[in-house]
């Protein structure tokens, strides 16, 4: 990729070399959770428009004979459905059974990302015990300093502030998003205030309305009858 | 494929080291999640990680939407032991320095809910924070000023951050909390006013059915 040539010229290619592969190797021995076939986990994240969300992802079978987990055969799949905060399809997909997702927010707010493992072959699964290991990221951050120095012949230094740059970023950014969460929150509120408001009125209406046909109806009930 | 520049019998070479350390690395990276996730009434749902001898990690969760906002949550050991328990608690922390090298596993139950299902947040972290660049790890020498100003700033980063994502939590359970009092207000407003519509109908009717009296059957006058 890009960076190859001025890396070979100051030796860092096998750096570079591994830090791709540890991004590529994914969660590894990261957090799992324990799901039965078509059982569905369901996330939700809460995230600004305009965020790459990253899932990196390793499923596991559990074989009873070993007593351990084992890597998934090729014919589990991991079924994504990642829906925006208006209930939209954002992402559909089907995975093999290990790699990675990845998808853009485009509204700001709740996205529900939900899982699931199915078994492509038609015969029916035993009814085994799976694990997914689930590593989501969000945002690009920059994780390969190596090759980020490398690049651009930084110091520590500069690094270090770089660092700190991107952390303010975040949370400027966060910052953001929460603005627009509260004008909701206040929009919501007003509108409930109003709502109060206006049916109380119209409610008092009503009610003065149907207390005063009631006894108009009532009495010319009582004259045609003659007790009045 | 062999480290580059490597001649047999001379001391490790940079990149060997480097490899070594990158290596280490992966071994002890800062893993953790950060998940939000939905747990159905009376039900339960476990985590499992794998955290080495001696490492630490720490649980943080909150209960952000659903009844009462709390959860039951426990950990576990690789032997079995509860090392943490807590019943119907709406966020807390927890750390602990693992002795034994396994798979530790942490449940949130919503198991004494009968039809509210909750929304909750965690946050897992194992380890600590590896420097940004290998090397960096292993300094002979002091941090100078404008390194250890970096340092500072960036805990100081890392705790605001921290605090951002507890804030957005809570603003998320309030606004939560809104949202459902404003459509109940509307469900509310048009349910009463047709209960009233039928309540003044009904006692109408009922008072003039009192007044009415029953007709007789029609008498054939005898002659």
């Amino acid at each position: 990729g890009r960076g190859w040539g001025t890396a070979r010229a100051t030796g860092m290619a096998l750096p570079l070399l591994l830090g791709q592969l540890l991004a590529l190797m994914g969660p590894g021995d990261a957090f799992y959770l324990e799901v039965r076939e078509l059982e569905e986990k369901c996330f939700i994240q809460e995230i600004p428009d305009g965020t790459v969300v990253i899932g990196n992802y390793k499923t596991e079978l559990y074989d009873p004979a070993m007593e351990k987990y084992q890597p998934s055969p090729q014919w589990i799949n991991l079924f994504v459905f990642v829906k925006d905060p208006e209930n939209k399809n954002l992402l559909a997909r089907q995975y093999g059974p290990q790699g990675s997702f990845t998808f853009t927010s485009q509204s700001p707010g709740e996205h529900q990302i939900c899982l699931h493992l199915e078994s492509i072959r038609f015969a029916l699964f035993y009814d085994g015990k799976l694990a997914i290991h689930l590593d989501m990221q969000l945002g690009e951050r920059t994780n390969d300093y190596a090759e980020f120095a490398a690049k651009d012949k930084l110091t520590q230094l500069h690094l270090r502030v770089q660092q700190l740059v991107e952390q303010v970023e975040l949370i400027q950014k966060e910052q953001e998003y929460q603005r627009w969460r509260e004008e909701r929150f206040r929009q919501t509120s007003e509108s409930t205030n109003q709502r109060v408001l206006w049916w109380s009125i119209l409610q008092t209406f009503i009610l003065v309305a149907t207390g005063v046909w009631q006894m108009q109806h009532l009495k010319s009930f009582f004259k045609a009858k003659k007790l009045v | 494929m062999g480290p580059a520049g490597a001649r047999p019998g001379s001391p490790p070479s940079p990149p060997l080291l480097l490899l070594l350390l990158l290596l280490l690395l992966r071994a002890e990276r800062p893993r953790g999640a950060e998940l939000t996730f939905e747990l159905p009434d009376s039900a339960k749902q476990c985590f499992h990680e794998d955290v080495e001898r001696g490492a630490k990690f720490s649980l943080d969760y909150q209960v952000i939407t659903g009844g009462h906002y709390d959860v039951d949550c426990y950990v576990e050991d690789p032997l079995g032991k509860t090392i943490y328990r807590e019943t119907k608690k709406q966020y807390d922390s927890f750390t602990h320095r693992a002795e034994v090298k396994g798979v530790y596993q942490f449940c949130f139950s919503n198991e004494f809910s009968t039809f509210s299902h909750k929304t909750v947040y965690f946050d897992f972290q194992v380890g600590d924070e590896p420097p940004i660049l290998p090397d960096m790890g292993n300094r002979v020498t002091a941090l100078t000023q404008m390194e250890s100003a970096c340092v500072t700033i960036h805990e100081a980063l890392k705790t605001v951050i921290d605090s951002q994502t507890h804030y957005r939590l809570r603003e998320a359970q309030d606004r939560a909390r809104a949202e459902e009092l404003n459509s109940r207000v509307s469900y509310w407003s048009v349910g009463e006013t047709v209960a009233l519509f039928l309540v003044s109908f009904s006692q109408v009717l009922l008072l003039k059915s009192f007044f009415t009296e029953k007709r007789p059957a029609p008498r054939v006058a005898h002659s």
